[in-house]
């Protein structure tokens, strides 16, 4: 019998996101190592649109729970079913992104199944017969590979690391319905306050933004918001230092750093922060970054592509100015 | 109400971090250890969990080395009641070894609610709150910024991808707290004279070992030397044109 690489896809709305087919792909070069296949496992309610997309992911099986019991997330809830279809396969490995719902979610599955679990990972590997992973600790100031003892190898997925190659192939996908009762939830989300429509959220940017003390007070934040609106619709988001989100200038859900967000965007564009430590770790794994800064000595500048040395309040509006000039 | 705080020591956030001899961990020489950064959330949230309830208790507890005593006194002086360092006998645990050793300990102690940093800021994981509350049967939230107690019941948010999450449950309860929940509080000298008196107790840890296995530590690849192209809003353009021409994201 060949061994089981299972994903669990993320579904919200019904519908599955990019992180899930990355993990997905990631699976099924990982089942390629050790000889095996690929079985997606998602839960939810009104799962149509999810089980399509997943049946053509390339996965060789899809295992749909679904229960309006599901429709919204309970970290119990759908951990009891997910647990309850993994037992039975017995997967050598078991894969999911790392996103809101990934972090809640697989620590309760691993703890469930007595294994370990590697997060946020970079990297998958299978040596000798052993499952292990690469992951960034100290928000990215070093790399530890470990390789895991334990059965099954469980790991969440960084997204946006691991591709989301094209999968084709009609996967079989079986539906079930988990004997789940409202009664037997622990814990449940009541509701689900979405941030305004447009605004990108900084974890799934493709440019981001970011300002710090330069910038001399909140009134002038707009000149980093006008940037990042230069670059169109959904593509652009504004991050902030720590000392920003200490000061009340900005909320702490769009820090960047060790203690906020840990971004990886094409473009990171960084304007009146010097670079301390804690904020680089939170920014260094960008595939582009700019710097601008009146100091030509600021750290930021040793982990840059670009420099501009210069005031803030003179380069952002000019910078704004030739970005919608260069898109229009 | 009797409440957990479990803490962790670990690398302050400022430090800059070299490999050890060893290849496997860091080089602790020149680096300053303090209390996990949003470990202070999850005490000051017992604390004042406790203080609104009028009665009960704060149990702070770590798993660690002899030198952790200086973070569950800081906590102490904060204003826990008592301390718990389970020694670790030198095992570097992981969070399958860490919230095993950990849930064995809360089994033997009353406890109505469990709270926990999101993450350690050393490894990054965010996994011991959610495994202890499997392990110990308890409802959990993760990544907690605004929490409501009602008797049995709780009402806590967290933010998701685009958004934030309500989510109501009940007690007993592992949350584990994030930025934005509260102000932790400094002790204050009354406070650290007072912690010199309250008790700190140590045990062994359970005999678990680590699920996995570390094979090698490493700093990241260095990024290329930077393109310095001049000063102020004269640049923009050799801006443009780079991110146009060779970074193409233009």
């Amino acid at each position: 019998m060949s061994k089981i690489v299972a994903v669990v896809a993320e579904a919200r709305g019904g519908k599955v996101k990019k992180p899930s087919l990355e993990a997905v792909s990631a699976a099924r070069e990982l089942a390629g190592k050790c000889g095996g296949e690929v079985v997606v496992l998602v839960a939810g309610a009104g799962l149509d649109p999810a089980k399509t997309e997943l049946a053509r992911s390339g996965a060789a099986r899809v295992v749909a729970l679904e229960s309006p019991v599901l429709a919204s997330y309970s970290g119990d809830g759908y951990c009891a079913v997910l647990v309850e279809a993994l037992e039975p396969l017995a997967p050598a490995a078991v894969l999911m992104p790392h996103t809101a719902m990934g972090k809640d979610l697989m620590p309760r599955i691993s703890a469930a199944l007595g294994t370990g679990l590697v997060s946020d990972v970079t990297a998958l590997h299978f040596d000798d017969g052993r499952f292990g992973a690469t992951k960034p600790v100290f928000a990215g100031k070093a790399y530890q590979k470990s390789y895991m003892e334990r059965t099954p190898f469980m790991a969440t997925l960084r997204p946006n690391n691991f591709e989301a190659r094209a999968g084709g192939g009609g996967a079989a996908v079986e539906t079930r319905a988990p004997a789940l009762t409202q009664e037997m939830l622990k814990a449940i989300v009541a509701d689900v306050v979405s941030a305004s429509s447009g605004s990108v959220p900084l974890s799934e940017a493709k440019v981001v933004v970011a300002g710090g003390r330069g910038l001399k007070g909140p009134e002038h934040w707009h000149l980093l918001e006008e940037l990042a609106q230069a670059f169109g619709p959904g593509v652009a988001a504004v991050g902030a230092t720590r000392a920003i989100v200490d000061a009340g200038w900005r909320p702490h859900d769009e820090q960047v750093g060790q203690t906020g967000k840990t971004v990886a965007p094409t473009l990171y564009i960084a304007a009146g922060l010097s670079g301390a430590i804690q904020h680089i770790a939170g920014m260094r794994t960008a595939r582009y970054i700019v710097a601008i800064n009146k100091d030509k000595d600021a750290p930021i500048f040793k982990v840059a592509d670009y420099g501009i040395v210069g005031d803030v309040f003179e380069v952002l509006p000019a910078l704004t100015a030739a970005v919608k000039q260069a898109l229009a | 109400m009797d409440i957990i705080a479990c803490i962790k020591r670990v690398a302050a956030t400022d430090s800059k971090i070299k490999i050890g001899a060893d290849g496997k961990s860091i080089d602790p020489a020149g680096v300053e250890f303090v209390l996990n950064p949003y470990d202070e959330y999850a005490v000051e949230q017992a604390l004042r969990t406790k203080e609104a309830a009028g009665k009960g208790s704060v149990t702070v507890v770590a798993l660690g080395g002899a030198d952790v005593q200086k973070e569950l006194r800081t906590c102490l002086a904060m204003g826990a009641d008592k301390a718990v360092l389970i020694k670790d006998g030198g095992v570097a645990h992981d969070a399958y070894s860490t919230a095993e050793i950990l849930a064995a300990w809360i089994k033997t102690v009353p406890h109505d609610l469990v709270f926990c940093g999101r993450q350690a800021v050393d490894g990054d994981n965010s996994q011991t709150g959610a495994r202890l509350a499997t392990l110990l049967g308890m409802s959990c939230v993760t990544d907690v910024e605004k929490l409501a107690l009602d008797g049995n019941t709780f009402t806590a948010e967290r933010a998701i991808e685009g958004g934030r999450e309500v989510v109501k449950g009940t007690l007993p309860a592992v949350l584990t707290t994030d930025k934005g929940l509260n102000e932790p509080r400094y002790p204050n000298l009354k406070g650290i004279m007072a912690a010199k008196k309250k008790p700190l107790e140590e045990l062994a840890a359970a005999a678990v070992a680590p699920a996995s296995k570390v094979a090698s530590l490493a700093l990241p690849p260095e990024r290329p030397p930077v393109k310095m192209l001049g000063e102020g809003a004269a640049a923009v353009g050799a801006l443009i044109a780079a991110l146009r021409n060779e970074a193409k994201v233009l």
